[in-house]
């Protein structure tokens, strides 16, 4: 009889612990950020003026679309507990680069995709830089911030080009006919699709969570560590790059100053879509509402005439308390499995009443 | 463990949920209150006579005036004023502000373009779902709006600095030119106009040298007190830059040549009102940008009216300003440089 106790109880607290499915499901943090994006967005409808038309939704959609294709790649990298600080100079960098290469006379095709090549070798060289010279990419991309838009500025100076083939911008600017959806969102949800199944559905994608967790126990188990993650930056650079040249077009303008601070529009929206900071945690679904939702909040504060520092201090705040409440439940959880620990210490070594 | 882990964190995140869901509920009914003031406005009379301004940036006394300028028009003819505008004044930053504007179905947009391009496309896009936009202070390409408001003229500016000069200094002797850096175009063509004004009305004025203070304020200080030894004739100092006669006059109001020689040019009376005050300087132009903000305004509303449509040869109407006519490449033209003396710079707040 004392020897069965213990496993009773055991299986009692785990039980008592357990959720049915569902609501290990709908109780999520990233379930949080959706619901959160369906009450602003009905909110908004209701009483916001003007938010519930068409050109809304393609506003909001257009501006959206760099950050959001940026954000697919950094979910990736942040969950491996790295971080890219050098997207938005990528940016640049590949808007510059599209913008003189177009004005040199290169068919704007050949031009989009040299400049999505400079990307892709913009984050090789990051990659390289924290994978095989060792450093932390903290450091590594500030340096590569300042490096591609020094580079970007440096080459175009305080000109734009602003001449591109209309059939290029009108692509970059059209709607998906009969929607007011932007046609930017047919590669957008490609490509979004291909990372969350590679993120949620392979091995491969199973192995950033393993990296982000403990590095050095997923070198034990055979993850080639090195080769993800500069996989994982090379191919942040290919999306920048991307998003570089669509942002040229849509803007009809190549500037080395384009996008200038995104980078932290990306990490923000990535950390309130509930990827820890920390590495490890993080889904991508998640990300994308979180874009969406500081997106759709601009928009429809300042809609109704908010200014833009009162924003900020809203995005602010939302920002502040999500970070606040991961740790916050990161003390919750250390307190719970202490009180456990105590539990169970008492359970072994004070004899069971009978 | 695993599992227990995962619930505790699922049950906290509700919480979460619960809480940032509270402090959304009350942004949103926040910004519901504020959309429902702008919505009762824009329903008035059968024009649409909601006009936004949007400045190159927020925050800048420059634009609070021209801004305020604006809003006095609007309330003369009863349309409805907004502000808008980003923190800082980047290229692209203006063109969220732009869709915004034509989400809203606002009747005009005035806009200081921080780019001349960057926002084109933004404007057409907006002029397309039917707002009149306007530029002012700063203008982009003439096909992306629909009128310019100038401020003022190479022409005109030039021609007030040497009338000035030559009142304060009894139309003769020698004179000097702080300019900004020596490859500024704007400086370079008032400072060539300047001279072709000399040659032919001012026969007795002698520019003696043309220096530049690059617009940093220990150079132009510098520069004048080389200025000042070198020429021991010197009778003025024309700075037709902010930077440029504001450190002037620092440097003349504390030596032994204050009152003794002129000193005008372009500046803010902000910068300025101290040494007016004190008598080193005894007047100095610049446009006023609360009349620049004016004529916008009754320009956007004879645009909205269908009085005008931007064609050179239109003319309309600005209330307290009189009547204006539209020139070339539809630039409207605010007149001459507006002076500043001591009677008037307590007035202003730029």
């Amino acid at each position: 009889m004392t020897t069965t106790a213990p496993e009773t109880q055991t299986v009692r607290t785990y039980k008592a612990h357990a959720h049915p499915a569902w609501r290990r499901v709908l109780v999520t943090r990233e379930a949080a950020v959706i619901a959160l994006l369906a009450i602003v967005i009905v909110t908004a409808i209701a009483s916001v003026p003007n938010f519930d038309s068409p050109l809304t939704v393609t506003y909001l959609l257009r501006d959206l679309a760099p950050i959001l294709l940026i954000a697919l790649p950094m979910t990736l990298i942040i969950i491996t507990e790295e971080i890219d600080l050098s997207v938005a100079s990528i940016v640049g960098l590949t808007s510059v680069m599209t913008g003189i290469l177009t004005q040199a006379g290169w068919p704007f095709a050949i031009a989009a995709i040299t400049a999505i090549l400079v990307g892709t070798i913009a984050g090789c060289l990051n990659g390289f830089l924290v994978t095989v010279v060792g450093l932390p990419s903290l450091a590594v991309t500030i340096g590569t911030l300042a490096l591609f838009r020094g580079i970007a500025v440096g080459l175009l100076g305080t000109t734009a080009i602003t001449e591109f083939p209309e059939f290029w911008t009108d692509l970059a600017k059209d709607n998906i006919p009969g929607t007011p959806i932007p046609g930017i969102m047919v590669p957008f949800a490609v490509l979004a699709i291909a990372f969350a199944l590679v993120l949620h559905f392979t091995p491969f994608g199973r192995s950033l969570y393993a990296i982000g967790l403990n590095k050095e126990a997923a070198a034990f188990s055979g993850i080639d560590v090195g080769r993800t993650k500069f996989l994982l930056f090379m191919v942040s650079g290919t999306v920048s790059g991307f998003a570089g040249v669509y942002f040229t077009l849509l803007y009809s303008n190549a500037r080395g100053d384009n996008a200038t601070g995104m980078e932290l529009s990306v990490i923000a929206a990535v950390l309130l879509g509930g990827v820890s900071i920390f590495g490890g945690r993080g889904a991508l679904h998640g990300v994308i509402a979180g874009v969406l939702l500081i997106g759709t909040l601009g928009s429809a504060l300042r809609l109704a005439g908010v200014t833009s520092d009162i924003i900020n201090v809203i995005t602010g705040v939302l920002l502040v308390l999500s970070v606040v409440s991961a740790s916050f439940l990161a003390w919750l959880r250390s307190r719970r499995i202490s009180a456990i620990g105590r539990k169970k210490g008492r359970s072994s070594t004070a004899p069971e009443p009978i | 463990m695993f599992n227990h882990d995962r619930t505790r964190r699922h049950a906290g995140a509700t919480f979460t949920a619960l809480a940032l869901g509270a402090a959304l509920i009350l942004t949103g009914c926040a910004a519901g209150g504020n959309g429902g003031g702008d919505d009762a406005g824009d329903g008035g009379g059968d024009a649409n006579l909601a006009i936004t301004f949007l400045p190159k940036n927020l925050g800048n006394p420059y634009f609070d005036t021209s801004n305020a300028g604006g809003e006095e028009a609007i309330e003369e003819f009863g349309g409805t004023f907004a502000e808008v505008g980003p923190s800082e004044a980047s290229p692209t930053s203006q063109v969220t502000f732009i869709q915004t504007a034509a989400q809203q179905g606002v009747g005009g947009l005035v806009v200081s373009a921080n780019d001349p391009e960057a926002i084109c496309d933004a404007l057409n896009e907006a002029r397309d779902a039917g707002v009149k936009v306007v530029t002012f202070d700063s203008d982009t390409n003439a096909d992306c709006r629909d009128l310019f408001i100038n401020q003022a003229t190479a022409e005109g500016i030039a021609k007030s600095q040497i009338d000035l000069i030559s009142e304060q200094i009894g139309d003769e002797g020698q004179i000097a030119i702080l300019s900004a850096s020596a490859n500024a175009t704007n400086q370079n063509a008032w400072i060539e106009l300047m001279e072709e004004e000399l040659a032919a009305n001012h026969p007795n004025i002698e520019l003696v040298e043309t220096v530049y203070g690059d617009d940093d304020d220990q150079t132009s200080f510098d520069k004048t007190a080389a200025l000042l030894q070198t020429y021991p004739d010197l009778k003025g100092i024309i700075s037709p830059t902010t930077v440029g006669i504001a450190a002037a006059a620092r440097y003349l109001s504390t030596s032994e040549y204050k009152g003794q020689v002129a000193l005008t040019g372009l500046g803010t009376p902000n910068q300025m009102r101290e040494y007016v005050e004190d008598g080193t300087v005894t007047a100095f132009a610049l446009w006023n940008p609360a009349d620049l903000g004016y004529l916008a305004a009754y320009a956007t509303k004879a645009l909205i009216e269908g009085e005008i449509t931007g064609e050179e040869g239109d003319s309309f109407e600005a209330g307290k300003l009189g009547e204006y006519e539209v020139g070339a490449d539809g630039v409207v033209l605010l007149g001459d440089p507006f002076v500043f003396n001591a009677d008037n710079i307590g007035d202003f707040d730029f």
